[in-house]
């Protein structure tokens, strides 16, 4: 029985691994996550007739838990707007690392010093504190994304606490882990509630902008659980499939904090968009403005069309609306592309799902890297529900907040429109310079409502 | 007793560095999914709590066990959900699909 066990558990490895493989390009994507969720049923199957696994009531409670438990998350999964996914991902990800924390609890309530060993205590100890904390953290950034949790949370010597709080923990499961098996379970349950506690003060003063990046520096945290809770119990499956998404989403971490110009170290440490800009600058020239009609024909008739769309674009739904407005132009012969900067939308990649939900196909889909050079090509970019991504200042001004964060050169095409709801600067608050280029104009109005002007207006041209 | 000691290192040096390796070739328009992808699989925790609960001895254990079920399932099935609803969405504009890698 066992040799059945492990085969399936070593299959399950592989098809993660190849599954992953095949997540990294649009083409196979698809059927990577089918792959992975065979590796996933195999797994869980075969761990009914595990030889560790006794008690008529505890196979009750495993049935039931794994009913309630995905009942409500395939539920939850199927309702879920695309919009709201960043913060859906942090909530199924803070409940991996609740698991592998419980599995920590149960390991050390039944260890004895008869059946641990130190080594194995430490590797315990340090999963349930690692994912403790991506638990705790997870439903902090789930609160902060779904708007439960408006502001950002400080005080003065949050650092020094947080510090403290740490060290605390780290002596309580340095105790734990060379108790030799003789565990108190005053300082078990005081450890649990610490780490729980220093997830939920590490995330608090993470400003909603940052978010992304923590929710991918917890899923590899879970990730690493994960593994480790596979090397307490024995089992190579967890060990092989955490430590795998603990690497690649420790790597996915680093490339989005590149992305956004933000070292892993400054999100986590600092208070980001506290004061903003400093003393006001003077900005020379002045907004200009264009009527919805007017800069569909502009776009009508152009040769070549470059579309920047932001995350105000997907919060008025405009996105379906843009993708008609992209076919007739199409059909007029204009060459349209999208333009996607890394952080557009809620998280690397999220802008792109958005246009995907609304069949915008992936080829006419740009990063930055490819089509920032076409920009001085482009007879028209329009920007629409974005702004800190095309703001100038990035380039010039060493005193902004967001100098030296890789900008779409939006404003190297021959015109510009900016789709803006209303005068006012973006999410980080700072003023947008290319608002008031010779070259800029502004479309003031409800995403939605300007996407349906713009299609109004080509198809009155016929 | 089927990974010991050395055995359990060598094998997590190897699967950090395969981790490491699968991603580093992903275009920026499939990290979303593939955070989300990655979500779903550690809910293998979820063989590991089935494990932990089929040991369990006393009421706190099974209760602490019982919720670490039903937050594993969770995180597998619902990563399964919202992954596979994204990449359902990624079409080519193109009928033939060949390699059409934006990466």
């Amino acid at each position: 029985m066992s040799m059945i066990i492990n085969l399936a558990y070593f299959a399950a490895a592989v098809l993660f691994i190849v599954g992953l493989k095949q997540m990294s390009s649009p083409t196979t994507a698809r059927p990577g996550i089918i792959w992975a969720g065979v590796g996933m049923v195999i797994a869980t199957l075969v761990t009914f007739v595990h030889p560790e696994i006794s008690g008529g009531v505890n196979y009750t409670l495993i049935i039931l838990g794994i009913v309630i438990g995905g009942g409500l998350a395939w539920w939850s999964g199927k309702k879920v707007a695309m919009t709201d996914m960043p913060q859906m991902i942090a909530l199924y990800n803070g409940m991996g690392g609740g698991a592998a924390a419980g599995i920590g609890a149960i390991y050390l309530l039944q260890a004895t010093p008869e059946t641990v060993s130190n080594t194995g205590l430490a590797i315990a100890v340090t999963g349930s504190l690692i994912g403790s904390v991506a638990f705790s953290g997870s439903l902090v950034a789930y609160a902060k994304l779904q708007g439960l949790m408006k502001k950002t949370f400080t005080f003065g010597g949050q650092q020094v606490v947080n510090i403290a709080i740490f060290a605390i923990t780290v002596i309580l499961g340095f105790m734990l882990a060379t108790g030799g098996g003789e565990i108190g379970s005053a300082t078990l349950l005081l450890f649990f509630v610490l780490s729980l506690a220093f997830g939920v003060l590490m995330t608090l003063p993470i400003g909603g902008a940052d978010m992304p990046v923590v929710i991918s520096l917890y899923n590899a945290l879970t990730g690493l659980a994960v593994g480790l809770k596979g090397i307490v119990l024995d089992n190579p499956a967890l060990m092989i499939a955490g430590i795998v998404v603990g690497a690649a989403g420790t790597l996915l971490t680093q490339l989005m904090a590149k992305a956004m110009n933000r070292p892993i170290s400054n999100i986590l440490f600092s208070q980001f968009g506290g004061s903003s800009g400093g003393a006001e600058e003077t900005i020379e020239g002045t907004m200009k403005e264009i009527q919805a009609n007017d800069a569909g024909i502009m776009m009508a008739y152009a040769e070549k069309v470059i579309i920047v769309p932001g995350y105000g674009m997907a919060v008025a739904q405009a996105q379906h609306k843009i993708w008609e407005f992209t076919q007739l132009l199409q059909k007029r012969g204009v060459d349209v592309k999208f333009a996607i900067h890394p952080v557009a939308g809620r998280m690397p990649g999220h802008m792109n799902v958005l246009l995907a939900e609304a069949g915008v196909p992936y080829d006419i889909i740009f990063d930055l890297d490819e089509i920032n050079e076409e920009f001085k090509t482009a007879d028209v970019a329009m920007v629409i529900g974005a702004n800190d991504v095309v703001n100038p200042v990035a380039r010039t001004n060493p005193d902004s907040p967001i100098y030296g964060m890789p900008i779409l050169n939006a404003d190297q095409a021959q015109n510009v429109i900016c789709v803006k709801r209303g005068k006012g600067s973006g999410f980080s608050g700072i003023e947008n310079h290319l608002f008031y280029a010779d070259n800029n104009q502004m479309l003031y109005g409800d995403g939605q409502k300007v996407a349906a002007e713009l299609v109004a207006s080509v198809k009155a041209l016929g | 007793m089927i990974i010991e000691g050395f055995i359990a290192l060598y094998i997590f040096m190897l699967a950090a560095f395969t981790g490491y390796e699968i991603i580093s070739k992903v275009p920026v328009i499939l990290h979303t999914p593939l955070m989300s992808g990655s979500n779903f699989v550690h809910g293998i925790v979820l063989v590991g709590t089935m494990v932990a609960l089929g040991h369990a001895t006393t009421p706190l254990e099974q209760a602490i066990g019982f919720v670490a079920v039903i937050l594993a399932a969770g995180n597998a099935v619902g990563g399964y959900v919202v992954t596979e609803r994204m990449l359902e969405m990624f079409k080519t504009s193109k009928k033939d699909d060949k390699k059409g890698d934006n990466a």
